[in-house]
């Protein structure tokens, strides 16, 4: 009988379950998997080199860019390392804005990691869904900054600007029928919170919808259930954070370990698994989803009996209003000053991280004292899971090796940087 | 959060002749490179510390910090490490005396993650881990030469890559772009904000 031996097997970067330009260097026997090698770095910008050679506010939208499916999150722990150094106080509704649009990013994230998990496992029709909901997030994410996806929201001491009282309509172009641009601009008839509430109303009969298609589902469950097993202390010891550590059964959310901005008003469970597979991290996620819709209308219902500032009034860091700079010199003069040399933090260094998607999402600030960052660090949730990913999926088959790579939710652009 | 106050002097009585920081409500840890693995480890065990997760692991390069800091060490490993049990955090600074050939030891026998972070720093700041299981370039492109997070490494870089129809290949060549800074860097004076 011949004599067979293990081959390697090049996996990537083109594929299309490798989630973007992963790299996997596989070491096979038969369909097992004996060792399995990332290679990362095909989407590596120097983020963080960048950011030495930018003014403050300048690394902003740098920051959209890391992970870009949740792209306010990561402004949000930049902007937080800021104020912390600065001590700058941010206005009540700027906060619960920034917690109302973490939770419209993280059902951005779950939507996205949703589809493309169940897609990557066969099943089709749940990317088409949530993508559809994706659109309705898409243009929040527009009314509030302009873009729909690199928004460039969150500013040190608050955020850009207020919530818009209108939507956006869709207008009649010679394609489209007018009862069909009616039909679409229904809801957009009131303010931005009208619209996001009417969102939040729906979306939990869309959840609905995605559990029948999957939770139960039996193809599903042979792919997922005992696949990826992790135990909680094995996680722990890999650096997991947010779903992938809570999936193995450790209790751990920075929104509620180590509140920031307003979590601590709000009232939100945190979703726990027990076996620390796949299935149980997508079950995780899931109930997430669910608690973000709930976070969502309390900061809604907050938000629209409690007007005020959003973004600090100390002009050192903050802009002055326009009308202001028409009339005072004084404005006009800090303006010159923030948009030409910037502001300058004090000397020191600070951590500050927020409860991202995919765990915990941290900027390592180091200052010499200049407008520019001496050194800045991003600590990436996804880097620390995908270098488990050799462990994971050892042992395991190929094409479970795609369902460990869609649990793990990795986007390239925050683990390449 | 535990009671920082507590926390810091705890590990200031623990951790005697190595400086404590205290800023931003943040502890400090700033400890010579030779003996980070042993502070870890000590970190990651005592019952009332318990840093069971190391969160982040950086590399700094001060050559070109204004202040000269701790024996004008060049290179500098931070690491963030987190209590879940205590809920605090706490970072470590280790400082490696030699500047032109920096070495410090592996820390992936006691925090199993650290093994792609010190990847990542060999690559972008060439510093040596001793024992490290796997001390390949992580980021950085296929025989990539050069530490490009190092202060002397320029933003543009060295080389640039471009597809050259005339031999219908991509080719390496030295970089055509012109290094542009439209916002120099500047530090105020002490007591500039005072007028």
């Amino acid at each position: 009988m011949a004599e067979i031996k293990n081959y390697t097997m090049n996996f990537g970067p083109q594929h299309p379950a490798a989630h973007g330009v992963l790299r996997l260097i596989l070491e096979l026997d038969g369909e097992v998997i004996q060792r399995a090698d990332p290679h990362i770095g095909l989407l590596h910008r120097a983020t963080e080199k960048l950011a030495e050679n930018r003014t403050y506010i300048q690394s902003v939208p740098y920051m959209d860019r890391l992970d870009y499916v949740s792209m306010m999150m990561n402004e949000h722990a930049y902007v937080m390392a800021i104020e912390k150094m600065l001590n700058l106080k941010v206005p009540i509704r700027a906060q619960y804005i920034r917690v109302l649009f973490d939770e419209i990013t993280r059902l951005l994230n779950h939507l996205l990691w949703l589809g493309c998990h169940a897609l990557d496992v066969g099943a089709m029709t749940v990317f088409l869904y949530a993508f559809r909901e994706r659109e309705d997030l898409f243009d929040c994410y527009e009314a509030v900054s302009g873009a729909r996806m690199h928004a460039a929201y969150y500013r040190p001491g608050g955020v850009y600007r207020d919530l818009p009282d209108h939507m956006p309509q869709y207008q009649n172009t010679r394609f489209s029928r007018p009862n069909v641009t009616h039909k679409l601009n229904e809801n957009r008839q009131g303010s931005l919170l009208d619209f996001i509430d009417d969102f939040a109303n729906r979306f939990p009969k869309y959840i609905d919808e995605y559990e029948t298609l999957l939770t139960d589902n039996r193809i599903w469950k042979q792919r997922t259930v005992g696949i990826g097993v992790v135990s909680p202390e094995r996680a722990l010891e890999l650096g997991f954070t947010g779903p992938m550590l809570r999936g193995s059964g450790i209790e751990w959310d920075l929104r509620k370990k180590q509140p920031y901005e307003v979590y601590d008003k709000l009232d939100f469970d945190i979703p726990v698994g027990v076996e620390g597979d796949c299935y149980d991290r997508y079950l995780v996620r899931i109930e997430e989803m669910r608690q973000s819709v709930n976070l969502i209308q309390q900061c809604s219902k907050w938000l629209r009996v409690n007007p005020g500032p959003v973004i600090s009034d100390n002009q050192k860091y903050a802009p002055p209003k326009r009308q202001d700079m028409k009339e005072d010199m004084e404005s006009m003069i800090h303006h010159f000053k923030l948009f030409t040399e910037g502001f300058h933090l004090p000397k020191g260094e600070a951590y500050a991280a927020v409860e991202h998607p995919k765990g915990e999402f941290g900027i390592y600030l180091v200052s010499d004292g200049a407008n520019k960052p001496y050194r800045l660090k991003i600590r990436a949730p996804g880097f620390a899971h995908l270098a488990s990913l050799d462990e994971m999926t050892k042992g395991h088959m190929i094409s479970d090796l795609v369902a460990i790579i869609g649990t793990q939710d990795i986007v390239f652009g925050e683990i390449d940087r | 959060m535990t009671d920082f106050k507590k926390l810091s002097s705890n590990i200031k009585k623990i951790f005697p002749g190595y400086q404590v920081n205290l800023q931003f409500d943040e502890i400090t840890l700033s400890v010579p490179a030779e003996d980070v693995s042993k502070v870890l480890k000590k970190l990651k065990t005592m019952s009332q510390l318990k840093f069971e997760q190391m969160i982040d692991l950086a590399a700094v390069d001060f050559s070109e910090f204004p202040q000269k800091n701790y024996e004008n060490c060049r290179y500098a490993v931070v690491y963030h490490l987190l209590s879940l049990k205590h809920n605090s955090r706490i970072r470590v600074k280790a400082f490696i005396k030699d500047n032109s050939f920096p070495v410090i030891e592996t820390i992936t026998s006691t925090y199993a993650n650290a093994d792609w972070y010190e990847r990542e720093a060999f690559d972008l700041f060439g510093i040596m881990f001793l024992n490290h299981p796997d001390l390949r370039r992580i980021l950085t492109d296929y025989g990539f030469i050069g530490h490009p997070f190092r202060k002397d490494f320029p933003m543009i870089g060295n080389i640039e890559m471009r597809y050259d129809p005339s031999q219908k290949r991509v080719i390496y060549q030295p970089v055509t772009i012109d290094p542009r800074n439209n916002v120099p860097r500047v530090i105020h004076d002490e007591g500039f904000r005072n007028g």
